[in-house]
């Protein structure tokens, strides 16, 4: 099994896709000659030419809008947007369009696309490059809401979210991209969207995250169990839209405690969602209240600052903590 | 050398066959088929009827908010006239005489206004997209289904509608954009009726036309008088024909004007003078086409009679289907995804659980929502 970072992975399951289905299309700003600012198209517009690995005009509305009306003529388009915070130059054509199409017409026209981005902070980049926009995305009724958080389950999910007959938000965790290498299979495998896994069991205090916070949530089980004796149990939802309930269910009833940690802003984040959840279906479980360790309802800092705007694993043992000292 | 004007390889050009006072260009007449020089008329008054009589059904509390195209028939119809059924075409919400004329039927342009999904399923056979609200968003899908039509290579074009108002969006410039680059079988079609609700045409851009924003994409731009059905016949053919055979975009303005409220919920008086309408109403493009058609004996006072008892009933029986029609509030769970997730199965029980429960209170069974309890809005 090849090692690979989450940059070759995705690279991987694209390259798998197009290999396969000719009506697969990737398009997107620099995804062609330059392969993609962070090189997820390496190597396409090389083997599968500019009809299909299309470099476009910089025009995130358009790269959006235009991959509805290739998804209209049979092509199952994957349009890459260059940073999270540019998506909301496409905002309203996937708020008006590309979600609401199956239900306008009554499945007639479907949007069997994905729109892929760069993902969250951590990796020193200039304002707009840092953002976590998942909870804006995941509030839209229509589009599902993906964010791997390793190399494997990332191309996993990305051949996933290519063959889903409805519109993916995938979001690449950046300070993952190279963060670190993977075993990924040969063949190509796939994950069910809106289902999370277990990345660590554990009795005491279930922590439920995703995306790049799964490595600080695991750093924190560590420490919690070499220092406090507190056994962790890490739940790394990979989807938010939709939400695995049962699964962050099913293990707060156990652990009677749970952290929910993310770095997009607390506020009507999905941690708020993940709360009420288990408040509805798993209140009287509850040993302690539960604690949400996000990033601060302020704009992220400036990369110089980033770092202690994002949670680390220090915020995530001490809210743990304070949920089994309860 | 230093100071010179740059000649552009792309031209704007205006276009009249059929003047307003019934001066024909005989060199620029379409050859078309009396049969169809006919039904052409008769879409055109079946529009302005379906108009009437969603307008008078709206002041009735029978209809939600309506926006009527009357006195832009002909701009819409002859774009129609110059597709084949496996074009695309993307309308917006003022195209009612294009889609009679592609086989929508009168009842389900009464659903959509009536307030009902239903209203968007698009008949089988044509490559039709339903209204579209938001000003110039449908000119970006409309350049990706000509993106589509390009990469498959099978010849089909897409036209797609936006108004004047819509030429000020960042969407109508990004499409055309894309579309010129990628040489797109591609037609934008702009309804320039002279008024975005109250803002006039003037205040919309200080471009002098807008056919000439064809220009800073690479594509042509043509002028056509909008209120003429057969300058829009021909201008369309030429581009549909340039675009089917590899020649790339093309921008139409059509100069129309809005006879009637932007909608139901609109009064011009506070924006526009009266004087103004009734200039328009003298080049009404169904008052000059009907002339143009008696002129060739293809009209009469006894056709036209026909016509308008056919016409007539068709509505009679247009208004029963939609006011028959029943949707069960249920169904507004089917179709968000392919497969409903977990939540929205459990969502539907919960409402289905309360309905019953109502209903149960109320000792009769769930009633599904007709069209005729649109709620009266103004």
């Amino acid at each position: 099994m090849p090692l690979l970072t989450m940059v070759k992975a995705l690279n991987l399951a694209l390259a798998e896709a197009m290999r396969e289905n000719p009506n697969v299309l990737v398009l997107g700003q620099d995804v062609g000659q330059d392969e993609g600012v962070f090189r997820v198209t390496e190597g396409l517009l090389q083997e599968f030419g500019p009809n299909r690995c299309i470099d476009t005009p910089l025009a995130e509305a358009a790269i959006v809008g235009g991959g509805i009306g290739l998804a209209f003529t049979g092509f199952l388009p994957v349009c890459e947007i260059q940073f999270d915070g540019f998506s909301f130059q496409a905002f309203h054509q996937v708020e008006n369009h590309v979600r609401r199409f199956r239900n306008r017409t009554r499945g007639r026209y479907t949007c069997p696309m994905v729109i892929r981005m760069p993902y969250g902070g951590g990796i020193r980049a200039v304002e707009h490059h840092s953002e976590a926009p998942e909870a804006t995305y995941a509030h839209l009724a229509g589009l599902k809401v993906v964010i791997p958080s390793g190399p494997r389950n990332a191309r996993a999910l990305l051949r996933a979210a290519i063959y889903d007959p409805d519109p993916v938000i995938f979001f690449e965790p950046k300070a993952v991209y190279r963060a670190f290498r993977e075993e990924v299979p040969e063949t190509p495998e796939t994950m069910p969207i809106g289902k999370g896994v277990v990345a660590r069991p554990g009795t005491d205090v279930t922590i439920i995250t995703y995306g790049a916070m799964v490595r600080v949530a695991l750093e924190a089980a560590e420490e919690l169990a070499d220092e406090y004796h507190v056994d962790a149990e890490v739940l790394d939802l990979l989807s938010v839209a939709p939400l695995d309930a049962e699964l962050i269910n099913q293990s707060v009833r156990r652990t009677g405690r749970a952290v929910v940690v993310h770095e997009a802003p607390r506020h009507c984040g999905v941690g708020a969602e993940i709360v009420a959840r288990i408040v509805e279906d798993s209140l009287l479980y509850l040993e302690a209240p539960v604690k949400r360790v996000t990033g601060f309802d302020t704009i992220i800092p400036y990369f110089q600052n980033e770092l202690t705007y994002l949670p680390d694993p220090g915020r995530v043992v001490r809210a743990a903590l304070e949920t089994v000292r309860f | 050398m230093p100071r010179e004007v740059i000649h552009l390889p792309n031209r704007v050009e205006s276009l009249s066959v059929l003047s307003a006072e019934g001066q024909l260009d005989r060199d620029l007449e379409p050859e078309l088929e009396p049969a169809d020089l006919r039904r052409l008329y008769r879409t055109m008054l079946a529009s302005r009827r379906l108009d009437e009589r969603c307008l008078m059904m709206q002041r009735q509390g029978r209809m939600g908010t309506y926006g009527p195209s009357r006195g832009q028939e002909a701009a819409s119809l002859g774009v129609a006239y110059a597709l084949e059924p496996e074009d695309w075409m993307v309308p917006t919400f003022r195209e009612t005489a294009a889609i009679l004329w592609r086989g929508w039927p009168m009842y389900t342009w009464m659903l959509y206004w009536g307030g009902h999904e239903a209203g968007n399923v698009v008949p089988p056979g044509i490559n039709d997209l339903p209204v579209c609200v938001p000003i110039a968003s449908q000119c970006q899908y409309g350049m990706g289904i000509a993106w589509g039509c390009k990469l498959r290579g099978q010849g089909r074009v897409c036209v797609t509608f936006c108004g004047d108002g819509g030429t000020s969006e960042g969407d109508f410039h990004e499409s055309l954009n894309f579309a010129g680059v990628y040489q797109l079988p591609f037609i934008l079609v702009i309804q320039n009726n002279q008024w975005a609700i109250s803002i006039p045409r003037a205040r919309q851009t200080a471009s002098c036309t807008l056919a000439q924003k064809a220009l800073a994409y690479g594509m042509d731009g043509l002028q056509v008088d909008g209120n003429d059905l057969l300058a829009m016949i021909v201008a369309t053919r030429e581009a549909v024909e340039k675009a089917r055979t590899g020649g790339g975009p093309t921008l139409i303005e059509a100069v129309t004007y809005r006879l009637g409220v932007h909608t139901t919920a609109d009064d011009p008086k506070k924006y526009r003078k009266e004087e103004e309408v009734r200039e328009w109403e003298a080049r009404d493009p169904l008052i000059r086409y009907r002339a143009y058609l008696r002129k060739k004996d293809l009209l009469d006072e006894k056709i036209e009679k026909i016509m308008d008892e056919e016409i007539a009933a068709e509505l009679d029986e247009a208004v029963r289907l939609y006011e028959q029609y029943r949707f069960d509030p249920l169904e507004f769970f089917d179709h968000m995804y392919a497969e409903p997730t977990p939540d929205l199965r459990a969502q539907k029980a919960e409402l289905a659980a309360y309905l019953q429960s109502r209903a149960a209170a109320r000792g009769g069974v769930p009633a599904a929502t007709s069209s005729s309890s649109a709620p009266a809005v103004r």
